[in-house]
């Protein structure tokens, strides 16, 4: 059985908007998915769904091994952690100190568990400095970081970011970039959310592309970047290198510039 | 004469010792496009806040130097002249749209509605400004029942209408989707060429690349690099600075580092593409 189950998933909000259809997928323990999609594929409410802060309405989604509709949301966010997409809904203490401790404390840890996990995801968001600041006292990009930090504190075996990128400086991009690398090293399952195209290349080699509430297709970058037709229909954005590359009708697996560096000094 | 002028502007916030803003000067012209770029916590969103007047105003601490808008100093417009003349779009539209309305339609018109202007040429101007920011079909809608992307272009309409000459934009598409943020760089563009004076914090350095006339590039606080775009743009110590570059650019030179005569200050999609077609010989 797979570490990440969903079964023919769909969501549907009380007042009958259906925000999910029809999607079926596995994850492996220790995987990194990209997410990508446009607004309003369906890419939040699938991904809230593997920590229960969404049941689904229709077929199962099952986290390992268990069924999330017969578990709490308390109980399966010690599997998955998820940070919010904008910071300002998940932020509620005074330092950022006490929003870090916040999530291991109240999973039971002992205070010295608490404190070096703490301190450890505070270093890898680059946060050390400015533990007793207030959170909104700092910039909504830094924001951010104090929301993944909280949620990588809680130590759990599935983090899942909501667009991580969206307002980060190229500073930003690097942290995280870094705290991705180190996740994975230490097995992490990673599921992240983004419009970042560079970024998806960068850091990730399996992809879930979504469009109209579905899954449309489980790829690697390469393969979605010279897709068209699958980029047309999810109406993505090709990364940057992949747009000068169909305009000069090189090869369409050129996807990053050291491709098409290496591309156009190899000898013909 | 320029038509905004900074000089030796040097900004500190309440309650804290080290300036946020140091020694800037800066000159504006009438018409063109300009974006502020820096990393995180450069100065940028204060930046804006003293072009528009809001500093040290709103904010209280303490300014050095002086700022003049057309010759004058900002201090000698009252609150109404400067917003009349600057308009401000912010980074979250949740925070623009004012929730004293309940269809688009209304929200837009608001701000016209209290300066009294007369219902005829409410309607015209509200008109007109959906059909530029492409929310006419939003129109019954309420405001807080759209997405983020169709928010932003609300409140775009909404400053629109207002009529102001210049507009200072803080990052307007951070929380979009690709599409989205093409829909607002259109918006912009359409202002540009209205003759409207534009002022944008922004990230994505290739649309800047694309759009903007002159780059103002800061670092802690002080402008380390303005000028027109190609100048800016090109010079690759800004990266240490925190500031990104285009592909383009950087792309240029890593083909240098390979041997290959790849030119300086190519900053723009098809400017690369003429390059390297001349490159490779097609």
């Amino acid at each position: 059985m797979a570490f990440i189950e969903f079964n023919h998933v769909g969501f549907a909000y009380p007042n009958g908007f259906s925000a999910v259809e029809d999607v079926d997928f596995q994850i492996e323990k220790g995987e990194n998915i990209a997410i990508v999609g446009q607004n309003g594929a369906g890419k939040t409410t699938t991904v809230k769904m593997m920590n229960g802060l969404l049941k689904p309405t229709s077929g199962t989604v099952i986290i390992d091994g268990k069924d999330t509709r017969n578990f709490t949301t308390a109980a399966l966010s010690r599997k998955a952690g998820y940070v919010f997409q904008n910071p300002d809904d998940q932020i509620f203490h005074n330092t950022v100190r006490q929003e870090i401790e916040f999530g291991p404390h109240v999973l039971g840890y002992d205070k010295e568990k608490v404190k070096e996990l703490t301190e450890y995801s505070a270093k890898l968001a680059g946060l050390s400095d400015e533990m007793e600041e207030n959170p909104y006292n700092l910039p909504l990009s830094i924001r951010k970081f104090v929301t993944i930090a909280s949620v990588v504190a809680m130590d759990t075996d599935i983090i899942i970011l909501d667009e991580p990128t969206a307002g980060q400086d190229i500073r930003g991009i690097a942290t995280l970039q870094d705290m991705i690398r180190e996740l994975k090293q230490k097995g992490k399952t990673i599921i992240t959310i983004t419009h970042d195209m560079e970024f998806v290349v960068n850091n990730f080699d399996k992809v879930f592309v979504m469009a109209h509430k579905n899954l449309l297709k489980i790829t690697n970058p390469k393969e979605v970047f010279s897709d068209s037709a699958l980029l047309d229909e999810s109406m993505l954005k090709r990364p940057y290198i992949s747009e000068l590359v169909l305009q000069l009708g090189l090869p369409k697996n050129i996807i990053s510039r050291k491709e098409l560096v290496d591309y156009i000094c190899a000898p013909v | 004469m320029p038509y905004i002028d900074l000089k030796n502007v040097t900004y500190t916030y309440p309650l804290v010792k080290e300036p946020c803003i140091k020694d800037i000067s800066v000159s504006i012209e009438k018409g063109k496009f300009y974006a502020i770029v820096g990393a995180n916590g450069s100065g940028k969103t204060t930046l804006c806040n003293i072009i528009r007047g809001f500093i040290p105003g709103f904010y209280q601490g303490e300014i050095e130097g002086t700022v003049e808008l057309e010759g004058k100093s900002l201090e000698e417009y009252t609150l109404g002249e400067l917003t009349s003349k600057i308009g401000y779009v912010f980074q979250n539209p949740f925070n623009q749209i004012t929730g004293a309305r309940d269809n688009v339609y209304e929200e837009i018109a608001y701000g016209l509605e209290n300066l009294g202007v007369e219902v005829p040429t409410i309607r015209k101007k509200v008109e007109e400004v959906m059909e530029l920011t492409n929310t006419a079909y939003l129109a019954d809608k309420n405001p807080f029942e759209l997405s983020g992307g169709q928010q932003q272009r609300v409140a775009f309409a909404s400053v629109l209408a207002l009529e102001p000459d210049i507009f200072v934009i803080d990052e307007p598409t951070s929380q979009l989707d690709p599409k989205e943020t093409e829909r607002v760089f259109d918006i912009i563009d359409k202002m540009k060429k209205m003759g409207k004076t534009i002022i944008l914090v922004e990230h994505k350095i290739e649309l800047i690349a694309e759009y903007a006339d002159d780059i103002i590039a800061l670092e802690d606080g002080r402008v380390v690099k303005f000028g027109e775009k190609h100048d800016v743009l090109s010079d690759l110590s800004l990266i240490e600075k925190g500031i990104d570059l285009p592909q383009t650019v950087l792309l240029a030179d890593e083909l240098r580092k390979m041997g290959i005569p790849a030119k300086e200050k190519i900053i723009t999609k098809q400017e690369m593409i003429g390059q390297l077609k001349q490159i490779m010989g097609k």
